[in-house]
């Protein structure tokens, strides 16, 4: 599979980036890279081996159901940007 | 040309835990912006998410109650997509090896009973919310809500109508309530449905395009939604047009849909299982233990009413309608074994229009199933009518005479007449002052004797007993 200059664009989009064409042209010469790294991986014959889904062999822990987080707030928001009300104020984006 | 419409829901369940399937912050409702929102639900750096087991667990008694595949391993996966209210810029959801894989949904209509197959049902955490008024052009963000556990269950293409799409999620409500995995709340938003409609000629075999309907919140929306949904589609093909892939909004103040996204725009949701989980192990111990808390089923409960109690399927469905309901009606037949059909019509009658009347649940039914035994034990042994034990009915839910159903029966003079010595006497009484009727009667004037019977019982005022009174007046005019 070979990537293009708008799929670059395309996957910026999706995640909010902006991207010059400079660096648009930058990350497909890298993304295509790493592109070749899976084709070779590719490849490989993987009959009969089940799919990893992790990269360690371990199980998930799992934690009791229980309320263990009391309100810091006021912590919280002292780092934010802006805040009002005791929401957090972000750029409007409405989809 | 006649039109067949097909329907598939996306239902997300909210999970009655207390905590969050990530973190240890509460998701009860309505507290203030942001006291319920942790380090993890802000997603600041460095933080890992921490797998609820009460989440799981009731993931697992949904599938084992709609006879579903429990997948072990199970794995989380992130679903990206950019919006203020998800700071992570991933949901954690799962897309290969969801929880719960297959099963179905018995859904009753009329006397019919139709099978809903289930595609999937998977977990994953709730976004947050975002308000877009009063923030002079900046949004304000909630995120209270933020990493919620949620259950999205996926029905298969298989409903044909909109009454039986609500049947189906009225049934999956009625489910998730009586295995208390989810509270059933529509108005604070903990069980939504999503509608995916099409159309297509019928009989034809292929799916037609379909839209999606996003965010119904009470089962009148989801109805509205797909008949104006199909209505919409039908026109467009009718016109020679074609339906365009999309998401929409339904409106429900001018009971429409319109465009939200179009397959265009819709997102790539890029997913890929979540590093930061590893996979879940399910062991068949622990499926063992979970099968072994389920409460009995409505549809075993339905079917052994139908097989135990000579019950017709449509009262069964009714009486099984929630968990609360069915108790009572157990409660109530439990004394009155021979009489379960007259508990049956009691409590789908008088008892639910009661209930319905002062927006009342059954659980706080100011009668209880005990004196409603008592009340109609009175009626099957005939000491009243159905008539007159409505009056007592009425008497019991005001909490009159600390309800004791003799002493309302006595106090208010409704025992039945059924000593035949005095019946016979108002008939006598009755055949006298009517002759012309009896006369009538004997010409082949039918309803000359039902005017007889009128009299007969006007002149008991009503304390006989019908049927009674209808047999001894035929004998007596044969005679």
């Amino acid at each position: 599979m070979t990537l293009s200059i708008d799929d670059v664009k395309q996957i910026a989009d999706l995640a909010y980036i902006k991207v010059d064409e400079d660096e648009a042209k930058a990350a497909l010469a890298k993304l295509s890279d790493i592109f070749k790294l899976i084709e070779t991986m590719q490849a490989v014959d993987t009959t009969g081996v089940t799919p990893m889904s992790h990269a360690q062999d371990l199980v998930q822990r799992l934690r009791e159901d229980r309320v263990n987080e009391s309100d810091q707030r006021e912590l919280y928001q002292s780092i934010a940007p802006q805040v009002e009300a005791g929401l957090y104020l972000v750029p409007k984006v409405i989809e | 040309m006649q039109w067949e419409i097909v329907i598939g829901l996306e239902v997300h369940a909210q999970l009655s835990t207390q905590s969050k399937i990530f973190s240890g912050a509460s998701i009860a409702y309505g507290a203030m912006p942001n006291t319920q929102a942790c380090l993890v639900d802000l997603a600041l750096p460095g933080v890992l998410p921490v797998l609820n087991r009460g989440a799981v667990e009731r993931a697992i008694k949904f599938g084992l109650a709609i006879g579903a595949k429990i997948n072990s391993p199970s794995i989380f996966a992130r679903k990206n997509y950019f919006y203020p209210d998800l700071p992570k810029g991933y949901q954690i959801s799962q897309y290969e090896l969801p929880i719960v894989e297959g099963g179905d949904i018995r859904i009753q209509m009329g006397e019919t009973e139709k099978q809903i197959r289930l595609t999937r049902a998977h977990l994953e955490e709730d976004a947050g919310k975002s308000l877009h008024e009063d923030f002079h052009s900046m949004s304000g963000i909630d995120l209270n809500r933020a990493g919620t556990p949620l259950l999205e269950i996926v029905s298969e293409p298989d409903m044909r109508s909109s009454t039986e799409a609500v049947a189906y999620a009225k049934t999956l409500h009625s489910l998730v309530r009586w295995i208390g995995i989810c509270d059933g709340n529509m108005q604070e938003g903990s069980f939504r449905c999503d509608a995916n409609v099409s159309v297509r000629p019928r009989g034809s075999e292929t799916l037609g395009t379909r839209c999606e309907i996003k965010n119904l919140n009470s089962f009148r929306f989801l109805e509205k939604a797909i008949e104006f949904e199909a209505e919409r589609q039908i026109e467009i093909l009718e016109d020679g047009g074609c339906v365009r892939q999309e998401t929409r909004l339904f409106d429900a103040n001018k009971g429409e849909t319109r465009t939200m996204r179009s397959k265009e725009d819709a997102n790539d949701y890029r997913y890929f299982p979540d590093p930061d989980l590893l996979p879940v192990e399910i062991a068949s111990d622990w499926i063992a233990q979970l099968q072994k808390t389920l409460p009995e089923l409505p549809q075993t409960r339905r079917a052994r009413y139908v097989s135990e109690f000579g019950l017709s399927a449509y009262d069964a469905s009714v009486l099984t309608g929630s968990r609360e309901l069915s108790d009572y009606f157990e409660a109530t037949v439990k004394l009155l074994p021979a009489q379960a059909k007259l508990c049956a019509n009691w409590i789908m009658g008088e008892i639910s229009a009661r209930l319905n009347k002062t927006d009342m649940d059954v659980v706080a039914c100011p009668v209880a199933p005990e004196t409603l035994a008592v009340l109609l034990s009175r009626i099957d042994d005939g000491t009243i009518s159905g008539k007159a034990a409505k009056t007592v009915f009425d008497s019991l839910w005001q909490g009159e005479m600390e309800q004791q159903v003799d002493a309302i029966i006595d106090a208010k003079g409704l025992k039945q007449i059924t000593d035949d010595s005095a019946i016979e006497q108002q008939i006598d009484d009755v055949l006298a002052a009517n002759t012309q009727l009896v006369t009538d009667f004997r010409s082949g004037k039918e309803k000359a004797f039902n005017a007889l019977v009128g009299q007969v019982m006007k002149a008991t005022k009503g304390k006989a007993n019908p049927a009674q009174v209808n047999a001894m007046l035929k004998k007596r005019l044969s005679d």
